[in-house]
């Protein structure tokens, strides 16, 4: 099948027609497996690393690869919020807004060195770091950083979703 | 030809505004990429109307209005009486193919000056900007409201005396998402 659920094979060793035709695994399994490999980004860019996020999404590299080509502009539609940019004091309640608009479980990139911590921009208007405010579950350093590393950054949320991770932003009761 | 144009018509501007304005004219120069005039405030409005309307110049295009704060550059503040801003006018004359600069020094007791929105529409946002930046009052405006800081900001961030790291807004500003 070429598929790997995680779960156990070859139940009925006896019979030989169970082999190829059943698989057994658990349903948190397939719908992480779905999950991973139909990531909905929400692109949110503001600057230069917008431009490394759009080569990221072109022809070139094809984040489509990764089941990630259905990019959509609308938060209730996606479950990947890519913040690639500066975020100022005044843009920050419109990307807290749109991430909670977002539906659960969803998951926070948090793209380049000005999202992350501010950059260079130690500044009277820049929030430092995104993190302050939302929940960031992978960030990616570099300045801007290249289409590469973005894409092991949603290659690094999809081995979150298959190793059943949870998402920053949910709370766990203990 | 094109450069002989831009090269003969330069002068043209200068020769007008010393027939016209030469008691407004404070200096002149002429740089690189055009020429550029400093005009007391009182008559910069006229002069720049004149350079809008004036057949032979058609400088049509506001193409920015700014200003420098000289506050901390005493070789500029002497040549001025001391005004701490000089507002900066961007023009561009389409028959000329050629740009001008115009700066009116404005002292800090006064930040009065006239706007050109009635000139320029374009104006509006420019002058909100630089309202909103160094905190000069272009009156006659028909809303001078901040147009990038929030609108409960205190102060005005391009100025020389305005920390880089700002008087604490960042931890200060309401982040509720009604604020949107």
């Amino acid at each position: 099948m070429g598929l790997d659920f995680g779960g156990a094979r070859n139940l009925s060793a006896d019979s030989g027609f169970m082999d190829d035709n059943i698989i057994t695994t658990t349903i948190d399994k397939v719908v992480n497996w779905g999950r991973k490999n139909s990531l909905w980004p929400m692109p949110f860019g503001t600057a230069c690393c917008a431009i490394e996020m759009m080569a990221t999404l072109a022809s070139k590299f094809d984040l489509s690869r990764f089941g990630s080509e259905a990019i959509r502009f609308s938060p209730r539609q996606s479950d990947l919020l890519i913040v690639s940019g500066r975020i100022s004091i005044k843009m920050m309640p419109v990307l807290k807004r749109i991430y909670d608009q977002m539906p659960d479980p969803k998951w926070v990139i948090s793209m380049g060195a000005c999202a992350s911590c501010g950059g260079v921009f130690d500044t009277y208007t820049l929030i430092q770091g995104v993190d302050q405010f939302i929940p960031v579950d992978v960030y990616i350093p570099g300045c801007p950083p290249r289409p590469e590393d973005l894409i092991d950054a949603v290659m690094q949320v999809q081995q979150k979703i298959a190793g059943g991770e949870v998402p920053k932003g949910i709370e766990v009761a203990v | 030809m094109n450069e002989e144009q831009s090269v003969a018509e330069s002068p043209l501007v200068l020769q007008k505004l010393q027939e016209n304005y030469a008691d407004a004219l404070l200096a002149h120069e002429e740089t690189r990429d055009g020429v550029a005039v400093v005009v007391g405030k009182d008559d910069a409005y006229a002069l720049l109307e004149y350079l809008k309307t004036e057949a032979e110049l058609g400088y049509t295009y506001l193409v920015d209005v700014t200003a420098v704060d000289n506050s901390q550059l005493e070789s500029e503040l002497v040549k001025y009486d001391y005004a701490r801003f000089m507002v900066v006018y961007h023009l561009y004359s389409y028959q000329g193919c050629c740009r001008l600069r115009v700066k009116v020094p404005v002292h800090e007791r006064d930040l009065r000056v006239r706007s050109v929105t009635s000139l320029w529409r374009g104006a509006n946002w420019l002058e909100r900007e630089t309202y909103d930046m160094f905190g000069i009052a272009f009156e006659g405006h028909p809303d001078l409201r901040r147009i990038l800081m929030p609108d409960d900001f205190d102060g005005h961030p391009l100025r020389k005396d305005y920390p880089l790291r700002g008087r604490g807004e960042r931890e200060s500003f309401n982040f509720e998402t009604q604020n949107v």
